[in-house]
Protein backbone atom coordinates (compact mmCIF):
# COMPACT_ATOMS: atom_id res chain seq x y z
CA UNK A 1 0.00 0.00 0.00
CA UNK A 2 1.52 3.29 -1.13
CA UNK A 3 0.60 6.72 0.15
CA UNK A 4 1.45 9.89 -1.72
CA UNK A 5 1.61 13.27 0.02
CA UNK A 6 0.43 16.03 -2.33
CA UNK A 7 0.44 19.73 -1.57
CA UNK A 8 -2.11 22.05 -3.13
CA UNK A 9 -0.56 24.88 -5.19
CA UNK A 10 -2.16 27.92 -6.84
CA UNK A 11 -3.05 25.72 -9.81
CA UNK A 12 -4.32 22.65 -7.96
CA UNK A 13 -2.44 19.50 -6.95
CA UNK A 14 1.36 20.05 -7.18
CA UNK A 15 2.80 18.80 -10.48
CA UNK A 16 5.40 16.66 -8.71
CA UNK A 17 2.59 15.04 -6.72
CA UNK A 18 0.86 13.91 -9.91
CA UNK A 19 4.16 12.55 -11.24
CA UNK A 20 4.63 10.49 -8.09
CA UNK A 21 0.98 9.42 -8.06
CA UNK A 22 1.45 8.11 -11.62
CA UNK A 23 4.40 6.06 -10.39
CA UNK A 24 2.52 4.91 -7.27
CA UNK A 25 -0.12 3.21 -9.46
CA UNK A 26 2.52 0.54 -10.14
CA UNK A 27 2.75 -0.12 -6.41
CA UNK A 28 -0.97 -0.77 -5.88
CA UNK A 29 -4.05 1.43 -5.58
CA UNK A 30 -2.58 4.61 -4.11
CA UNK A 31 -3.96 6.73 -1.31
CA UNK A 32 -3.31 10.46 -1.39
CA UNK A 33 -2.74 12.68 1.63
CA UNK A 34 -3.91 16.02 0.23
CA UNK A 35 -2.69 19.15 2.02
CA UNK A 36 -4.59 22.35 1.19
CA UNK A 37 -8.04 23.89 0.89
CA UNK A 38 -9.14 21.29 -1.69
CA UNK A 39 -11.97 21.37 -4.24
CA UNK A 40 -14.12 19.00 -6.28
CA UNK A 41 -11.87 19.73 -9.27
CA UNK A 42 -8.71 18.94 -7.28
CA UNK A 43 -10.12 15.63 -6.02
CA UNK A 44 -11.30 14.74 -9.54
CA UNK A 45 -7.74 15.33 -10.77
CA UNK A 46 -6.34 13.06 -8.06
CA UNK A 47 -8.84 10.38 -9.10
CA UNK A 48 -7.93 10.84 -12.75
CA UNK A 49 -4.27 10.17 -11.88
CA UNK A 50 -5.13 7.01 -9.97
CA UNK A 51 -5.98 7.91 -6.38
CA UNK A 52 -8.73 5.67 -5.00
CA UNK A 53 -8.79 7.23 -1.56
CA UNK A 54 -7.91 10.72 -0.32
CA UNK A 55 -7.26 11.86 3.23
CA UNK A 56 -7.80 15.60 3.18
CA UNK A 57 -5.84 17.82 5.59
CA UNK A 58 -6.74 21.52 5.73
CA UNK A 59 -4.32 23.90 7.51
CA UNK A 60 -6.00 26.18 10.06
CA UNK A 61 -6.50 29.80 9.00
CA UNK A 62 -3.19 31.71 9.34
CA UNK A 63 -1.15 28.65 10.32
CA UNK A 64 1.48 27.02 8.11
CA UNK A 65 -0.20 23.79 9.21
CA UNK A 66 3.03 21.81 8.89
CA UNK A 67 3.34 20.47 12.44
CA UNK A 68 -0.41 19.80 12.69
CA UNK A 69 -0.48 17.94 9.37
CA UNK A 70 2.49 15.90 10.53
CA UNK A 71 0.73 14.90 13.74
CA UNK A 72 -2.41 13.92 11.82
CA UNK A 73 -0.40 11.89 9.31
CA UNK A 74 1.47 10.04 12.04
CA UNK A 75 -1.87 9.00 13.56
CA UNK A 76 -3.26 7.94 10.17
CA UNK A 77 -0.12 5.99 9.31
CA UNK A 78 -0.16 4.19 12.65
CA UNK A 79 -3.79 3.21 12.04
CA UNK A 80 -3.48 2.14 8.39
CA UNK A 81 0.18 1.06 8.27
CA UNK A 82 1.08 1.84 4.63
CA UNK A 83 4.26 0.25 3.22
CA UNK A 84 5.61 3.52 1.86
CA UNK A 85 4.80 7.22 2.06
CA UNK A 86 6.09 9.13 -0.94
CA UNK A 87 6.83 12.87 -1.02
CA UNK A 88 8.29 15.28 -3.59
CA UNK A 89 11.69 16.86 -2.99
CA UNK A 90 10.05 20.28 -2.53
CA UNK A 91 9.86 22.83 0.28
CA UNK A 92 6.60 21.89 1.97
CA UNK A 93 7.00 18.17 1.33
CA UNK A 94 10.44 18.27 2.96
CA UNK A 95 8.98 20.13 5.95
CA UNK A 96 6.26 17.54 6.50
CA UNK A 97 8.40 14.48 5.69
CA UNK A 98 11.21 15.57 8.00
CA UNK A 99 8.89 16.17 10.93
CA UNK A 100 7.02 12.91 10.25
CA UNK A 101 10.29 10.96 10.19
CA UNK A 102 11.25 12.29 13.61
CA UNK A 103 7.75 11.89 15.04
CA UNK A 104 7.45 8.26 13.94
CA UNK A 105 11.13 7.39 14.43
CA UNK A 106 11.42 6.28 10.81
CA UNK A 107 14.45 6.83 8.62
CA UNK A 108 13.96 8.66 5.36
CA UNK A 109 15.60 8.44 1.95
CA UNK A 110 15.95 11.75 0.12
CA UNK A 111 16.57 12.69 -3.49
CA UNK A 112 15.14 9.48 -4.91
CA UNK A 113 14.73 9.22 -8.68
CA UNK A 114 13.04 5.81 -8.59
CA UNK A 115 11.36 3.54 -6.06
CA UNK A 116 10.59 -0.17 -6.21
CA UNK A 117 8.66 -2.47 -3.90
CA UNK A 118 10.04 -5.91 -4.58
CA UNK A 119 10.89 -8.04 -1.57
CA UNK A 120 11.52 -4.80 0.31
CA UNK A 121 11.45 -1.15 -0.55
CA UNK A 122 14.40 0.11 -2.58
CA UNK A 123 15.16 3.65 -3.69
CA UNK A 124 17.51 4.80 -6.44
CA UNK A 125 19.50 7.98 -5.92
CA UNK A 126 22.25 9.67 -7.88
CA UNK A 127 25.76 10.21 -6.59
CA UNK A 128 28.54 12.46 -7.79
CA UNK A 129 26.27 14.56 -9.95
CA UNK A 130 24.61 11.56 -11.54
CA UNK A 131 27.76 9.64 -12.48
CA UNK A 132 26.71 6.72 -10.29
CA UNK A 133 23.37 5.22 -9.34
CA UNK A 134 22.90 4.05 -5.77
CA UNK A 135 20.26 1.59 -4.59
CA UNK A 136 19.35 1.85 -0.92
CA UNK A 137 17.04 -0.62 0.81
CA UNK A 138 14.98 0.10 3.91
CA UNK A 139 15.37 -2.17 6.90
CA UNK A 140 12.97 -2.62 9.77
CA UNK A 141 9.26 -1.95 9.86
CA UNK A 142 7.42 0.51 7.59
CA UNK A 143 6.04 2.88 6.77
CA UNK A 144 9.12 3.79 4.77
CA UNK A 145 9.48 7.48 3.93
CA UNK A 146 10.83 8.52 0.54
CA UNK A 147 11.42 11.93 -1.04
CA UNK A 148 11.46 11.82 -4.85
CA UNK A 149 12.94 14.48 -7.10
CA UNK A 150 10.62 16.37 -9.45
CA UNK A 151 10.60 15.16 -13.09
CA UNK A 152 11.60 11.64 -12.08
CA UNK A 153 8.42 10.24 -13.66
CA UNK A 154 6.05 11.50 -16.34
CA UNK A 155 2.59 12.51 -15.04
CA UNK A 156 -0.02 10.50 -16.96
CA UNK A 157 -3.75 10.49 -16.21
CA UNK A 158 -5.38 7.06 -16.04
CA UNK A 159 -9.01 8.15 -16.31
CA UNK A 160 -9.82 7.02 -12.78
CA UNK A 161 -13.11 7.85 -11.07
CA UNK A 162 -13.50 10.41 -8.29
CA UNK A 163 -11.85 9.06 -5.13
CA UNK A 164 -13.36 8.61 -1.69
CA UNK A 165 -12.44 11.74 0.25
CA UNK A 166 -12.16 11.71 4.05
CA UNK A 167 -11.67 15.02 5.84
CA UNK A 168 -9.17 14.55 8.66
CA UNK A 169 -9.29 16.99 11.58
CA UNK A 170 -5.88 18.38 12.50
CA UNK A 171 -4.79 18.07 16.14
CA UNK A 172 -3.27 21.03 18.01
CA UNK A 173 0.47 20.32 18.10
CA UNK A 174 1.14 22.97 20.78
CA UNK A 175 4.24 25.18 20.51
CA UNK A 176 5.62 23.13 17.58
CA UNK A 177 2.63 24.35 15.56
CA UNK A 178 3.10 28.04 16.40
CA UNK A 179 4.44 29.09 12.95
CA UNK A 180 2.01 31.51 11.33
CA UNK A 181 1.77 32.90 7.81
CA UNK A 182 1.57 36.71 7.88
CA UNK A 183 2.12 37.55 4.21
CA UNK A 184 3.14 36.30 0.82
CA UNK A 185 4.84 37.63 -2.27
CA UNK A 186 4.77 36.25 -5.81
CA UNK A 187 7.77 37.18 -7.94
CA UNK A 188 6.75 38.58 -11.30
CA UNK A 189 7.88 36.19 -13.99
CA UNK A 190 7.47 36.65 -17.67
CA UNK A 191 7.38 34.06 -20.41
CA UNK A 192 7.10 30.29 -20.01
CA UNK A 193 7.78 28.51 -16.72
CA UNK A 194 11.16 26.80 -16.31
CA UNK A 195 9.59 23.41 -15.61
CA UNK A 196 7.39 23.56 -18.70
CA UNK A 197 9.45 25.35 -21.36
CA UNK A 198 10.60 23.49 -24.47
CA UNK A 199 13.71 25.65 -24.61
CA UNK A 200 15.74 27.00 -21.68
CA UNK A 201 18.52 29.58 -21.88
CA UNK A 202 20.62 29.53 -18.72
CA UNK A 203 23.44 31.76 -17.55
CA UNK A 204 26.32 31.31 -15.13
CA UNK A 205 29.22 33.21 -13.69
CA UNK A 206 30.89 33.37 -17.10
CA UNK A 207 28.45 36.17 -17.97
CA UNK A 208 30.64 38.37 -15.78
CA UNK A 209 27.96 40.65 -14.37
CA UNK A 210 24.30 40.85 -13.40
CA UNK A 211 23.68 43.21 -16.32
CA UNK A 212 24.91 40.59 -18.80
CA UNK A 213 21.96 38.38 -17.84
CA UNK A 214 20.11 40.71 -20.22
CA UNK A 215 21.77 38.74 -23.05
CA UNK A 216 20.10 35.58 -21.75
CA UNK A 217 16.72 37.31 -21.75
CA UNK A 218 17.29 38.70 -25.25
CA UNK A 219 18.12 35.25 -26.58
CA UNK A 220 15.10 33.75 -24.82
CA UNK A 221 12.63 36.11 -26.50
CA UNK A 222 12.80 34.87 -30.14
CA UNK A 223 12.93 31.23 -28.95
CA UNK A 224 9.99 31.68 -26.52
CA UNK A 225 12.34 30.15 -23.99
CA UNK A 226 12.44 30.25 -20.19
CA UNK A 227 15.54 31.65 -18.51
CA UNK A 228 17.54 29.74 -15.90
CA UNK A 229 20.60 30.29 -13.77
CA UNK A 230 23.29 28.54 -11.75
CA UNK A 231 23.44 28.60 -7.98
CA UNK A 232 26.55 30.79 -8.18
CA UNK A 233 24.77 33.73 -9.79
CA UNK A 234 21.65 33.28 -7.66
CA UNK A 235 23.79 33.40 -4.51
CA UNK A 236 25.52 36.45 -5.96
CA UNK A 237 22.12 38.11 -6.17
CA UNK A 238 22.12 38.59 -9.98
CA UNK A 239 18.79 36.77 -10.48
CA UNK A 240 16.06 35.46 -8.15
CA UNK A 241 16.20 31.96 -6.71
CA UNK A 242 13.13 30.94 -8.72
CA UNK A 243 15.45 30.71 -11.75
CA UNK A 244 17.95 28.35 -10.13
CA UNK A 245 18.50 25.05 -11.94
CA UNK A 246 20.31 22.26 -10.12
CA UNK A 247 20.47 20.12 -7.05
CA UNK A 248 19.09 22.78 -4.74
CA UNK A 249 17.01 24.42 -7.45
CA UNK A 250 14.74 23.11 -10.17
CA UNK A 251 15.11 19.95 -12.20
CA UNK A 252 14.39 20.53 -15.89
CA UNK A 253 14.17 18.35 -18.99
CA UNK A 254 13.53 20.66 -21.95
CA UNK A 255 14.00 19.79 -25.62
CA UNK A 256 16.92 22.20 -25.80
CA UNK A 257 19.06 23.64 -22.98
CA UNK A 258 21.54 26.36 -23.89
CA UNK A 259 24.14 26.84 -21.14
CA UNK A 260 25.91 30.19 -21.40
CA UNK A 261 29.01 30.84 -19.33
CA UNK A 262 28.25 27.79 -17.18
CA UNK A 263 31.18 25.57 -16.23
CA UNK A 264 29.03 22.57 -15.28
CA UNK A 265 29.44 22.05 -11.54
CA UNK A 266 27.80 18.82 -10.34
CA UNK A 267 25.27 20.91 -8.42
CA UNK A 268 24.09 22.30 -11.77
CA UNK A 269 24.44 19.18 -13.94
CA UNK A 270 22.07 17.20 -11.70
CA UNK A 271 19.27 19.58 -12.58
CA UNK A 272 19.65 19.68 -16.37
CA UNK A 273 21.68 16.74 -17.70
CA UNK A 274 18.56 14.89 -18.86
CA UNK A 275 17.62 17.64 -21.32
CA UNK A 276 17.09 16.19 -24.81
CA UNK A 277 19.69 18.46 -26.41
CA UNK A 278 22.36 20.48 -24.61
CA UNK A 279 24.28 23.33 -26.22
CA UNK A 280 27.06 24.97 -24.22
CA UNK A 281 29.08 28.13 -24.71
CA UNK A 282 32.07 28.56 -22.42
CA UNK A 283 35.52 30.10 -22.64
CA UNK A 284 37.25 27.20 -20.89
CA UNK A 285 37.60 24.18 -23.16
CA UNK A 286 38.15 21.99 -20.07
CA UNK A 287 34.76 22.96 -18.58
CA UNK A 288 32.80 19.84 -17.47
CA UNK A 289 29.68 21.15 -19.22
CA UNK A 290 31.25 20.08 -22.54
CA UNK A 291 31.17 16.49 -21.28
CA UNK A 292 27.38 16.45 -21.53
CA UNK A 293 26.87 18.91 -24.39
CA UNK A 294 25.72 17.76 -27.84
CA UNK A 295 27.31 20.92 -29.19
CA UNK A 296 30.00 22.82 -27.34
CA UNK A 297 31.24 26.20 -28.46
CA UNK A 298 34.56 27.21 -26.90
CA UNK A 299 34.21 30.95 -26.94
CA UNK A 300 33.19 34.12 -25.16
CA UNK A 301 29.47 34.47 -24.50
CA UNK A 302 29.84 38.20 -25.12
CA UNK A 303 30.98 37.43 -28.68
CA UNK A 304 28.72 34.50 -29.52
CA UNK A 305 25.40 35.56 -27.95
CA UNK A 306 24.94 38.95 -29.69
CA UNK A 307 25.50 37.27 -33.09
CA UNK A 308 23.14 34.43 -32.20
CA UNK A 309 20.45 36.86 -31.03
CA UNK A 310 20.78 38.86 -34.23
CA UNK A 311 20.62 35.74 -36.41
CA UNK A 312 17.44 34.55 -34.68
CA UNK A 313 15.77 37.95 -34.68
CA UNK A 314 16.36 38.23 -38.43
CA UNK A 315 14.72 34.94 -39.27
CA UNK B 1 19.22 35.57 22.79
CA UNK B 2 20.96 32.27 23.29
CA UNK B 3 21.62 30.90 19.83
CA UNK B 4 22.77 27.50 18.59
CA UNK B 5 24.08 27.12 15.04
CA UNK B 6 24.31 23.63 13.58
CA UNK B 7 27.41 23.23 11.47
CA UNK B 8 28.95 20.32 9.62
CA UNK B 9 32.55 19.49 8.91
CA UNK B 10 32.77 17.92 5.47
CA UNK B 11 35.57 16.54 3.32
CA UNK B 12 37.18 19.36 1.41
CA UNK B 13 35.05 19.55 -1.77
CA UNK B 14 38.27 20.29 -3.64
CA UNK B 15 39.62 16.81 -2.79
CA UNK B 16 38.37 13.74 -4.66
CA UNK B 17 35.56 11.74 -3.03
CA UNK B 18 35.59 7.95 -2.84
CA UNK B 19 33.24 5.26 -1.65
CA UNK B 20 34.30 2.38 0.53
CA UNK B 21 33.80 -0.59 -1.84
CA UNK B 22 32.18 -2.80 0.82
CA UNK B 23 30.26 -0.48 3.14
CA UNK B 24 29.61 2.22 0.51
CA UNK B 25 30.31 4.81 3.19
CA UNK B 26 32.03 7.94 2.02
CA UNK B 27 35.77 7.68 2.66
CA UNK B 28 36.49 10.98 4.33
CA UNK B 29 39.88 12.54 3.90
CA UNK B 30 41.41 13.64 7.20
CA UNK B 31 41.39 17.17 5.95
CA UNK B 32 37.90 18.42 6.78
CA UNK B 33 36.52 21.90 6.34
CA UNK B 34 33.46 23.86 7.39
CA UNK B 35 30.63 23.22 4.92
CA UNK B 36 30.63 26.46 2.96
CA UNK B 37 26.85 26.81 3.21
CA UNK B 38 27.10 26.80 7.03
CA UNK B 39 28.89 30.16 6.95
CA UNK B 40 25.49 31.75 6.25
CA UNK B 41 23.94 30.27 9.38
CA UNK B 42 26.93 31.29 11.49
CA UNK B 43 26.68 34.85 10.14
CA UNK B 44 22.93 35.03 10.86
CA UNK B 45 23.58 33.77 14.40
CA UNK B 46 26.34 36.32 14.97
CA UNK B 47 24.17 39.17 13.71
CA UNK B 48 21.22 38.24 15.95
CA UNK B 49 23.55 37.73 18.93
CA UNK B 50 25.09 41.15 18.20
CA UNK B 51 21.69 42.85 18.17
CA UNK B 52 20.40 41.10 21.30
CA UNK B 53 23.55 40.90 23.43
CA UNK B 54 23.42 37.14 22.97
CA UNK B 55 25.75 34.20 22.47
CA UNK B 56 26.40 31.76 19.63
CA UNK B 57 27.23 28.12 20.31
CA UNK B 58 28.12 25.82 17.43
CA UNK B 59 26.71 22.31 17.53
CA UNK B 60 28.17 19.63 15.29
CA UNK B 61 28.25 15.89 14.83
CA UNK B 62 31.27 13.88 13.57
CA UNK B 63 32.79 11.42 13.04
CA UNK B 64 35.75 13.60 12.30
CA UNK B 65 38.58 13.40 14.79
CA UNK B 66 39.52 16.96 14.00
CA UNK B 67 38.29 20.45 14.59
CA UNK B 68 39.39 22.33 11.46
CA UNK B 69 35.88 23.22 10.33
CA UNK B 70 34.71 24.08 13.85
CA UNK B 71 37.71 26.39 14.28
CA UNK B 72 36.80 28.15 11.02
CA UNK B 73 33.34 28.94 12.43
CA UNK B 74 34.75 29.93 15.83
CA UNK B 75 37.14 32.28 14.01
CA UNK B 76 34.13 34.08 12.54
CA UNK B 77 33.13 34.94 16.11
CA UNK B 78 31.08 32.10 17.64
CA UNK B 79 31.59 31.77 21.39
CA UNK B 80 32.06 28.03 21.75
CA UNK B 81 31.14 24.64 20.34
CA UNK B 82 29.68 21.27 21.20
CA UNK B 83 31.04 18.46 19.00
CA UNK B 84 29.63 14.95 19.14
CA UNK B 85 32.51 12.91 17.76
CA UNK B 86 32.02 9.17 17.70
CA UNK B 87 33.34 6.48 15.32
CA UNK B 88 30.00 4.67 15.74
CA UNK B 89 28.31 7.53 13.87
CA UNK B 90 29.95 6.55 10.56
CA UNK B 91 27.29 6.01 7.91
CA UNK B 92 24.49 7.34 10.11
CA UNK B 93 21.33 8.70 8.52
CA UNK B 94 19.80 12.14 8.96
CA UNK B 95 17.40 10.93 11.69
CA UNK B 96 20.30 9.66 13.80
CA UNK B 97 22.11 12.94 13.23
CA UNK B 98 18.99 14.84 14.28
CA UNK B 99 18.65 12.73 17.44
CA UNK B 100 22.27 13.41 18.35
CA UNK B 101 21.95 17.15 17.73
CA UNK B 102 18.64 17.30 19.62
CA UNK B 103 20.19 15.50 22.61
CA UNK B 104 23.08 17.97 22.61
CA UNK B 105 20.85 21.03 22.15
CA UNK B 106 17.84 20.25 24.38
CA UNK B 107 19.53 20.64 27.81
CA UNK B 108 20.95 24.06 26.84
CA UNK B 109 17.59 25.87 26.42
CA UNK B 110 18.48 27.84 23.31
CA UNK B 111 16.10 30.56 22.08
CA UNK B 112 16.96 30.08 18.39
CA UNK B 113 18.49 27.06 16.66
CA UNK B 114 19.88 27.82 13.20
CA UNK B 115 20.76 25.31 10.48
CA UNK B 116 21.47 25.38 6.76
CA UNK B 117 18.77 23.98 4.48
CA UNK B 118 20.97 21.09 3.35
CA UNK B 119 24.62 20.08 3.55
CA UNK B 120 26.87 20.15 0.53
CA UNK B 121 27.94 16.50 0.84
CA UNK B 122 24.79 14.67 2.00
CA UNK B 123 22.09 17.15 0.90
CA UNK B 124 19.20 15.09 2.28
CA UNK B 125 17.52 18.42 3.07
CA UNK B 126 15.33 17.29 5.97
CA UNK B 127 17.55 17.48 9.03
CA UNK B 128 16.32 20.90 10.27
CA UNK B 129 12.71 19.69 10.21
CA UNK B 130 13.58 16.43 12.00
CA UNK B 131 15.47 18.42 14.62
CA UNK B 132 12.56 20.85 15.13
CA UNK B 133 10.13 17.98 15.69
CA UNK B 134 12.45 16.30 18.20
CA UNK B 135 12.89 19.60 20.07
CA UNK B 136 9.14 20.28 19.96
CA UNK B 137 9.60 23.72 18.39
CA UNK B 138 8.21 25.41 15.26
CA UNK B 139 10.46 25.44 12.18
CA UNK B 140 10.83 28.54 10.03
CA UNK B 141 12.41 27.01 6.96
CA UNK B 142 14.26 28.17 3.81
CA UNK B 143 14.75 31.68 5.23
CA UNK B 144 16.01 34.27 2.78
CA UNK B 145 15.53 37.14 5.26
CA UNK B 146 15.28 37.11 9.07
CA UNK B 147 14.05 39.65 11.62
CA UNK B 148 13.93 39.27 15.38
CA UNK B 149 11.33 41.42 17.14
CA UNK B 150 11.31 40.81 20.89
CA UNK B 151 10.63 37.10 21.25
CA UNK B 152 9.13 36.78 17.76
CA UNK B 153 11.23 35.57 14.84
CA UNK B 154 9.96 36.47 11.39
CA UNK B 155 11.39 35.21 8.10
CA UNK B 156 10.76 35.30 4.39
CA UNK B 157 10.36 31.63 3.45
CA UNK B 158 11.46 30.75 -0.07
CA UNK B 159 8.65 29.26 -2.18
CA UNK B 160 8.57 28.02 -5.76
CA UNK B 161 7.00 31.29 -6.91
CA UNK B 162 8.36 33.90 -4.48
CA UNK B 163 8.22 33.90 -0.70
CA UNK B 164 5.87 33.70 2.30
CA UNK B 165 6.43 35.79 5.40
CA UNK B 166 6.04 33.54 8.42
CA UNK B 167 6.71 34.01 12.12
CA UNK B 168 6.83 32.13 15.40
CA UNK B 169 7.69 32.85 19.02
CA UNK B 170 10.92 31.48 20.50
CA UNK B 171 12.13 28.84 21.08
CA UNK B 172 12.25 28.26 17.35
CA UNK B 173 14.36 26.61 14.66
CA UNK B 174 15.33 28.57 11.54
CA UNK B 175 16.85 27.02 8.41
CA UNK B 176 18.66 29.51 6.19
CA UNK B 177 19.35 29.50 2.46
CA UNK B 178 22.71 30.44 1.02
CA UNK B 179 22.69 34.09 0.07
CA UNK B 180 20.57 35.17 3.08
CA UNK B 181 23.44 37.31 4.37
CA UNK B 182 27.04 38.05 3.36
CA UNK B 183 29.20 35.91 5.68
CA UNK B 184 32.09 37.75 7.30
CA UNK B 185 35.67 36.64 6.83
CA UNK B 186 37.58 35.72 9.98
CA UNK B 187 40.04 38.37 11.14
CA UNK B 188 43.55 37.46 12.20
CA UNK B 189 42.51 38.10 15.81
CA UNK B 190 39.47 35.90 15.27
CA UNK B 191 41.65 33.05 14.03
CA UNK B 192 43.98 33.39 17.03
CA UNK B 193 41.08 33.61 19.51
CA UNK B 194 39.38 30.55 17.97
CA UNK B 195 42.21 28.35 19.22
CA UNK B 196 41.36 29.23 22.82
CA UNK B 197 37.58 28.96 22.64
CA UNK B 198 35.88 26.08 24.48
CA UNK B 199 34.94 22.97 22.47
CA UNK B 200 32.92 20.45 24.46
CA UNK B 201 33.48 17.02 22.87
CA UNK B 202 30.99 14.25 23.60
CA UNK B 203 30.15 10.75 22.36
CA UNK B 204 26.76 9.31 21.38
CA UNK B 205 26.88 7.30 24.62
CA UNK B 206 27.34 10.48 26.69
CA UNK B 207 24.07 11.73 25.20
CA UNK B 208 22.25 8.45 25.69
CA UNK B 209 21.36 8.11 22.00
CA UNK B 210 21.04 4.63 20.51
CA UNK B 211 22.42 4.47 17.01
CA UNK B 212 20.01 2.60 14.77
CA UNK B 213 20.12 3.12 11.01
CA UNK B 214 17.27 1.52 9.06
CA UNK B 215 18.64 1.97 5.57
CA UNK B 216 21.47 0.25 3.78
CA UNK B 217 23.11 0.83 0.41
CA UNK B 218 23.02 -2.45 -1.49
CA UNK B 219 24.31 -1.48 -4.91
CA UNK B 220 26.27 1.26 -6.65
CA UNK B 221 26.59 1.15 -10.43
CA UNK B 222 27.85 3.65 -12.97
CA UNK B 223 24.99 5.59 -14.55
CA UNK B 224 24.50 5.22 -18.29
CA UNK B 225 26.64 8.16 -19.26
CA UNK B 226 25.66 10.83 -21.65
CA UNK B 227 28.46 11.17 -24.10
CA UNK B 228 29.61 14.61 -25.07
CA UNK B 229 29.12 15.63 -28.68
CA UNK B 230 31.01 17.98 -30.89
CA UNK B 231 33.14 20.69 -29.26
CA UNK B 232 34.40 23.43 -31.54
CA UNK B 233 36.36 26.60 -30.98
CA UNK B 234 34.45 29.73 -31.94
CA UNK B 235 36.06 31.48 -34.87
CA UNK B 236 33.29 33.98 -35.35
CA UNK B 237 30.86 31.39 -36.70
CA UNK B 238 29.85 29.62 -33.46
CA UNK B 239 26.37 31.11 -33.65
CA UNK B 240 25.79 29.51 -37.06
CA UNK B 241 26.49 26.06 -35.62
CA UNK B 242 23.99 26.77 -32.84
CA UNK B 243 21.31 27.89 -35.31
CA UNK B 244 21.83 24.66 -37.26
CA UNK B 245 21.37 22.62 -34.07
CA UNK B 246 18.20 24.53 -33.18
CA UNK B 247 16.83 23.76 -36.65
CA UNK B 248 17.68 20.10 -36.15
CA UNK B 249 15.79 20.14 -32.83
CA UNK B 250 12.85 21.79 -34.64
CA UNK B 251 12.54 24.58 -32.10
CA UNK B 252 12.94 27.26 -34.79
Amino acid sequence: MAWVFIEETETGPAAVGLEILTKARELGSPTVIYFGAGSEAAFATLGDYGATEVFHLVPAEGSTGIAAATAAMADLATEHNPDVILFGQTYTDRDVAGRLSARMGKTIISNGIDVAVDGGVGVTTELFGGAQLVTTMFEGEGPHLVLLRPKSFPAEPAGGAAPTVTAVPLPDPGHAGAARVVGNFIEESQGPKLEEAAVIIAGGRGLGSAEAFGLIEQLAAPLKAATGATRAIVDAGWVPYSKQVGQTGKTVKPDVYIACGISGAMQHLVGMKDSKMIIAINKDEEAPIFGVADLGIVGDVHQVLPKLIEALENR
Amino acid sequence: MKIAVCVKQIPDPASPYELDPTTYNLIRPNEQVLDDTDRYGVEVGLQIAGDTDGTVTLVSMGPSGNLNGIRQALAMGADGAILVDDEALKGSDSLTTAKILAAAIAPESFDIVIAGTESTDGYSGILPQQLAELLGVPALTYAKKIDVDGSTVRINRQTATGFDTIEAPTPVLVSVTAGVVEPRYPTFKGIMDAKKKPVDTKTAGDLGVDIQVDQRIVMVVPAPSRSGGQVIVDEGDGHEKIVAMLEQAKVI
